[in-house]
């Protein structure tokens, strides 16, 4: 516990340094006073919801698979940006975006299953 | 299904345009596994649950084996909290048919989660089978998380690649292709130019009069690509077979039995041993399909098939569980 309070802490003094000796953009100290927010992408009859989700950088998305059937979470990137073991129902996988961008993302068992998270 | 001429489908490659009328498309039966037949050019096919109706000729050949599929050792979500019960109903089927099967193929989601025990429960519930020959191609369940392995190491054995080969039984060739590796995000069922090569050249050398059945897992037909029910380089591989006057392709990976003639090749799917999915697009997804339970075993099943010599097709059975 105090050792995430510690890293809550440390991040808060990073985004908050880059607000004064960065780019200086707006909105970087407001911010850095939240927590780092986390995001929910459900799995629910073979498709991601949201299929494309929208978040700032430093969130954490996670996914929990709702299906009787077991899939999977896998960048679509080369190199590859995340991969998830195999979800049974029920299970999660998380991955914290730290760089903006686009990340296209698929289940490697059903790939007809796609999905696609956007940092800003 | 009441009416008995709806279990069972029989495809006459001799006797060009009598039954072939272009693409010839049947949803067979929801709820039966297959009992295949090759009888010299006719692939026939049976619901299982009308077995006892048939005469032997009708079930005898010069060869015939069984087909099972999508065993998902290890699934235990309310559409069938017994995959083991189930296959092993599928195996007392298999040993109950009159003319005894030489052999078992197995295409596929033999496990749930690729999990040692999974596979290692199917091997132990396989071996009361009378017929003790298996051939396996994977499902995508099979090579979760290690490329597929353990897949290999297992039933891989003398296979090129991810897992194909070939063999002959009786003067048919048999060719295992797989189609569950490397997929690719948006796609279908996949072979792969390596495995395309391969069989090109498995084929070259046969006789256009030898009979063909390729097996694999994800149907080398396009089923419903919505659902990812398909394989998006099998028109390659079924061009390699043109020559031939009798190509069967049996399949699983839908967990229902289908089946559809298009020119000289007769496309067939096989019923689940461990749960049933809905036909395409009749509901939200492909996920597995929950029936009251006195009527799951009506919806898993097992495909027998059987050849004549002298003719060009096989006959294909398929028999519920029930």
């Amino acid at each position: 516990m105090r050792r995430s309070v510690f890293i809550a802490g440390l991040a808060a003094a990073l985004v908050l340094g880059m607000g004064v000796f960065g780019t200086g953009r707006k909105g970087s100290v407001t911010r850095a006073q939240q927590k780092p927010s986390t995001m929910e992408v459900k799995i629910d009859n073979f498709s991601f919801g949201p299929v494309t989700l929208t978040v700032p950088v430093g969130t954490a998305v996670t996914w929990t698979n709702r299906d009787d059937i077991p899939h999977t979470i896998v960048s679509t990137d080369d190199p590859k940006a995340f991969k998830s073991k195999v979800l049974d129902t029920d299970e999660k996988f998380s991955f914290t975006f730290s760089k903006p961008g686009t990340y296209p993302y698929f289940c490697s068992i059903h790939p007809k299953m796609t999905g696609k998270v956007i940092v800003q | 299904m009441s009416d008995k001429t709806k279990d069972e489908l029989l495809h006459d490659h001799n006797n060009d345009g009598v039954n072939r009328r272009g693409f010839l498309k049947c949803m067979a039966w929801a709820g039966t596994g297959a009992f295949c037949v090759m009888q010299g050019g006719v692939l026939k096919s049976y619901s299982l649950s009308r077995l006892s109706e048939l005469n032997t000729t009708d079930a005898n050949g010069e060869l015939s084996f069984v087909q099972i599929s999508d065993s998902h050792m290890g699934f235990n979500k309310p559409a069938n909290p017994d995959v083991a019960g189930t296959l092993k109903a599928a195996v007392d089927k298999i040993n109950g048919l009159s003319a005894a099967p030489e052999f078992m193929l197995h295409t596929g989601d033999i496990s749930h989660l690729s999990k040692p025990e999974e596979f290692d429960t199917v091997d132990q519930i396989l071996k009361s089978a009378k017929p003790k020959d298996v051939f396996y191609v994977p499902g995508e369940h099979d090579v979760l998380n290690d490329d597929g392995k353990q897949f290999l190491e297992r039933y891989g054995k003398g296979s090129k690649g991810a897992g194909w080969y070939s063999f002959d039984k009786r003067g048919t060739h048999f060719i295992g292709l797989v189609n569950v590796m490397n997929l690719k995000a948006g796609g279908l069922g996949t072979l792969g130019h390596e495995q395309l090569e391969w069989m090109e050249d498995d084929v070259k050398h046969l006789k256009s009069s030898t009979p063909i059945v390729v097996f694999a897992h994800i149907p080398l037909w396009s089923v419903y690509p919505e659902w990812g029910w398909g394989t998006d380089d099998s028109a390659q591989a079924l061009a390699y077979l043109k020559k031939f006057g009798s190509v069967t392709v049996l399949n699983g990976h839908i967990h229902q039995t289908m089946q559809k003639v298009e020119g000289n090749v007769t496309f067939h799917t096989a019923a689940s041993t461990a749960f049933p999915q809905p036909q395409p697009g009749k509901a939200d997804s492909p996920g597995p399909m929950k029936v009251p339970a006195d009527q799951l075993r009506s919806v898993l099943g097992i495909t027998d098939v059987n050849y004549v010599q002298g003719q060009h097709a096989l006959a294909v059975v398929d028999s519920s569980l029930a």
